[in-house]
């Protein structure tokens, strides 16, 4: 009799904690699947955390390539303290963009270097002055980019290493490019890096499956720079909740110890 | 008694409707003036999109071939039948607004490499509406064939929605 | 009732000064300490108490949320990330919320299949049945519009799909989503009263959660037997014994919750949420949150644009008159042999529906709705109404006592419900 109680307490607290694997995820139902290559980043898993030195490496990709086209308007240069860059390096690299400011006491506005606490500079004014920079396509922000697709810092890397040549009989349209990896596999933005379009500090060789993680790890900080501290902190919550838990169910057991069931 | 208890239900009508009608739209929202569009820079098969009271409107200039397959559909076997001659006010130009009648999402069908369903006009990716080149429900969900706003040519080549 | 103080037996002077003139302790030792439960509850009857606590979890971390939200079409997107990244420790009350929603829903779905399968909705629990069908309403509704609030495509597109619904109605429709929308389409004057909304709608579920507790304080509980106690042999004061076991249940709930928000916080939600809206591009494939998608696949399952929104409405709506449907006295489904196989089938029905309302409306899904729709439908109108005459139960147990206890008597009702309770 106990044990079909508790096996129908199993099961009903069971039944919670697997509802979650069984119900659709959109994020799987959505569109033409092309699978996309597991890339197997350091942060990926429950207790991963972000390769300090990729994330740099991914930084200088994004301000030297990428950033001319795609603004990170969500962080501010403060924010890459987090990365491990030194406060006079940080200041540095923000020192060399300007920045509107003002109106000052005679009412202008003036430009002046940027500081920790500005956001990352916009390449564009507007999202129409960015479409007609572009040939019509609107380069997106990139702050939350790897939260905003599918399977997120993997898509991003075998989208930056997915151009190739077209199948046989598949036409791409005037300033498209073929994708493997782009939903419909004609995208805008052209195939831009190249073999050591960069030149790392850190003596790294930069091949583009490189440049690509790398930027795909800066990315996937950027859109969740909580990463860390949450999974540290869930670990400690969930110890926590595991010894309360018996201690709990021992307290249960007591009192139930008299009741005949 | 059955006087006062009137006269108390006309109170509460009366304090109930300012808060029913704050919720509609207010006096800026209804004040957005109409939309005007250049046709000038939209060549024969091109369609632009122009936002109008926070909808996209398509104005396609559509081609002989176009306006052909739009005329030749019989009535019988349109959803919600409309001849084409109904629908626009100068063959060449479709103005149409650009949200599905089933569940109002923007239907594709605006730039060459869009999906433009079976019928050559617009495909809507929510739920799968297809619709021609008069903009008319062909096949899918929606019930009504993309309406079609009020507009005016102020000249050859301007038209005025709303 | 005598006017005058109350007659209060609390010990403690300062409590005891309070409780004459306001009897709060008295009503708590009543409703929450001696109160008489049935001895043989399952865990399945955590959920309740769950579900209260979940509603407190959001209420809390929501007010904190809307000390830093801005409810703009401009800054609602801007100001949801700020929270994510500047606010202390704001991912985490944000996570916290977000996934509570997830985690709501999944208690309250367990705790009305607990409802369901061991007919806890029959007299004279009716009225209890229904106070929680409309919880589960307004849920829906909050729910609905606290997903628009952080302004991302599925928000927007969400929003713009639901609100269309009611224009399905002819004559008053258009003027009703106008209505709903302050404008011409989903805007700023949307968001700001879907704002204002969605932090009333949860002190109305705590008000009508209020009413469904009081509710079954007068009815008492229902148990896995489904037949009355009988007296004292029968019950057990609710503290201790349902306290340390609600308790238990608590805090495996609890980690459940915290691995979902600490280790997968956006596993349940859409990627395109992090896309900030934009009112001129559709998304490819617009689906609603998990929780919705059943009655999702309901909406598309009929081709009929009215029919197909009457009917989605009508998958609740036939929840209020459930316990005129069911024309069985027994509640329990472990000792009515058919039903509960009817039930166990509905429930298929229901996951196939979840399953087809996030894939797109195409074959072979449409079909597929189409017949678990049917099946959803007929479970209520056509089949438990049958059975009701048509099915013969087992011999109930004399008392809860009685199965529990073993005496020599009468065991063969006890026995005939034995292996019941492995399902």
């Amino acid at each position: 009799m106990r044990a079909v109680r508790n096996l129908i307490g199993a099961l009903a607290l069971g039944a919670v904690a697997s509802l979650g694997a069984v119900l659709p995820s959109p994020a799987r139902a959505a569109g033409e699947a092309i699978a996309i290559p597991d890339a197997n980043f350091g942060f990926a898993g429950f207790f991963g955390t972000f390769d300090r030195g990729a994330a740099q490496r991914g930084l200088q990709v994004y301000k030297e390539v990428c950033s001319a086209c795609h603004g990170m308007y969500h962080l501010s240069y403060r924010n890459l303290l987090e990365i491990g860059l030194s406060e006079d390096q940080v200041r540095a690299l923000a020192g060399t963009f300007t920045v509107m400011d003002g109106p000052n006491d005679t009412g202008e506005m003036f430009e002046r270097p940027a500081r920790l606490s500005d956001r990352f500079r916009r390449p564009f004014a507007n999202e129409l002055a960015a479409r007609a920079a572009n040939n019509g396509a609107y380069p997106p922000d990139l702050s939350v980019m790897a939260k905003a697709r599918p399977n997120g810092a993997n898509y991003l890397h075998a989208l930056l290493t997915g151009y190739v040549d077209p199948p046989a009989g598949f036409t791409v349209a005037d300033g498209m490019y073929y994708n493997a990896y782009y939903p419909g596999h004609q995208i805008a933005m052209p195939p831009i890096l190249n073999p050591d379009q960069v030149t790392y500090a850190d003596g790294t060789a930069a091949t583009v499956d490189q440049m690509a993680r790398d930027v795909a790890t800066f990315l996937a900080w950027a859109a969740e720079p909580e990463t860390e501290q949450r999974r540290a902190m869930g670990v400690k919550m969930i110890l926590f909740l595991i010894v309360l838990g018996g201690l709990t169910y021992a307290v249960k057991r007591k009192v139930w110890a008299d009741v005949k069931h | 008694m059955l006087t006062t208890g009137a006269f108390a239900a006309v109170g509460v009508g009366a304090v109930v409707w300012p808060f029913i009608s704050s919720m509609n739209p207010a006096r800026d929202v209804l004040a957005l003036a109409s939309t005007e569009v250049d046709l000038t820079p939209i060549a024969v098969g091109q369609a632009v999109t122009v936002v109008w009271r926070g909808k996209p409107v398509f104005v396609r200039h559509r081609t002989a071939e176009e306006i052909q397959a739009a005329r030749a559909t019989p009535l019988s076997q349109l959803k919600d039948p409309a001849t084409d001659q109904s629908r626009v006010q100068r063959d060449q130009w479709l103005v149409v607004v650009g949200v599905c009648t089933h569940l109002g999402c923007v239907p594709l069908g605006q730039k060459p490499t869009d999906a433009r369903g079976e019928y050559q006009g617009w495909f809507c990716p929510c739920h799968g509406s297809h619709y021609d080149t008069s903009g008319r429900i062909r096949l899918g969900p929606a019930p009504l064939n993309l309406a079609v706003p009020e507009y005016s040519f102020t000249s050859d080549t301007q038209i005025r929605i709303g | 009732m005598a006017i005058g103080l109350h007659d209060s037996t609390i010990k403690n002077p300062v409590l005891r000064w309070v409780d004459q003139r306001l009897p709060v302790f008295t009503m708590m030792q009543k409703e929450y300490g001696t109160f008489p439960t049935p001895r043989n509850f399952n865990y399945f009857w955590n959920f309740g108490a769950l579900a209260m606590v979940t509603l407190m979890i959001m209420i809390a971390t929501g007010i904190f949320l809307a000390m830093n939200y801005t409810p703009h079409t401009s800054y609602a997107f801007d100001s949801v990330e700020r929270i994510m990244r500047d606010v202390n420790y704001g991912w985490l009350i944000r996570y916290v919320h977000m996934n509570g929603a997830s985690m709501f829903f999944i208690v309250v779905f367990i705790h009305i299949w607990r409802g369901l399968y061991y007919g806890s909705y029959k007299a004279p629990r009716e009225l209890l049945w229904i106070l929680g069908v409309v919880i589960f309403l307004l849920m829906m509704a909050t729910a609905f519009m606290g997903y628009v609030l952080p302004w991302g495509q599925m928000s927007f597109w969400g929003a713009t799909v639901i609100t269309n619904l009611f224009s399905a109605f002819p004559l008053v429709g258009e003027h009703i989503v106008t209505w709903l929308w302050g404008g011409f389409s989903v805007d700023n004057p949307t968001l700001n009263r879907f704002f204002s909304l969605h932090y009333l709608m949860p002190f109305v579920i705590a008000g009508v959660v209020f009413l469904h507790v009081a509710a079954l304080h007068i009815t008492g509980s229902n148990n896995p037997l489904g037949i009355d106690p009988k007296g004292p042999q029968d019950t057990l004061p609710f503290h201790p014994y349902y306290t340390a076991k609600d308790s238990v249940g608590l805090i495996v709930y609890f980690i459940v919750f915290a691995f979902l928000v600490f280790f997968m916080p956006n596993y349940l939600g859409h990627p395109d949420n992090y896309i900030p809206a934009n009112p001129l591009v559709t998304p490819a494939h617009i689906v609603p949150e998990w929780y919705f998608l059943p009655f999702y696949a309901i909406l598309r399952a009929v081709p009929d644009k009215l029919g197909g929104v009457l009917l989605m409405f009508g998958s609740i709506a036939v929840l209020f008159i459930l316990p005129w449907l069911d024309t069985s006295p027994v509640r329990s489904m472990r000792f009515r042999p058919v039903a509960k196989w009817a039930l166990f089938l509905w429930l298929i029905a229901f996951f196939v529906l979840m399953w087809a309302g996030g894939k797109p409306a195409e074959e072979p899904y449409v079909t597929i709705s189409r017949i678990a729709t049917a099946y959803y439908f007929a479970y209520f109108l056509v089949i438990l109404p049958l059975l009701g005459r048509l099915e013969r139960p087992l011999s109930l147990p004399e008392s809860i006592a009685m199965p529990v206890l073993r005496g020599g008597g009468p065991v063969m009702a006890g026995a005939a419900a034995k292996p019941m309770e492995k399902a």
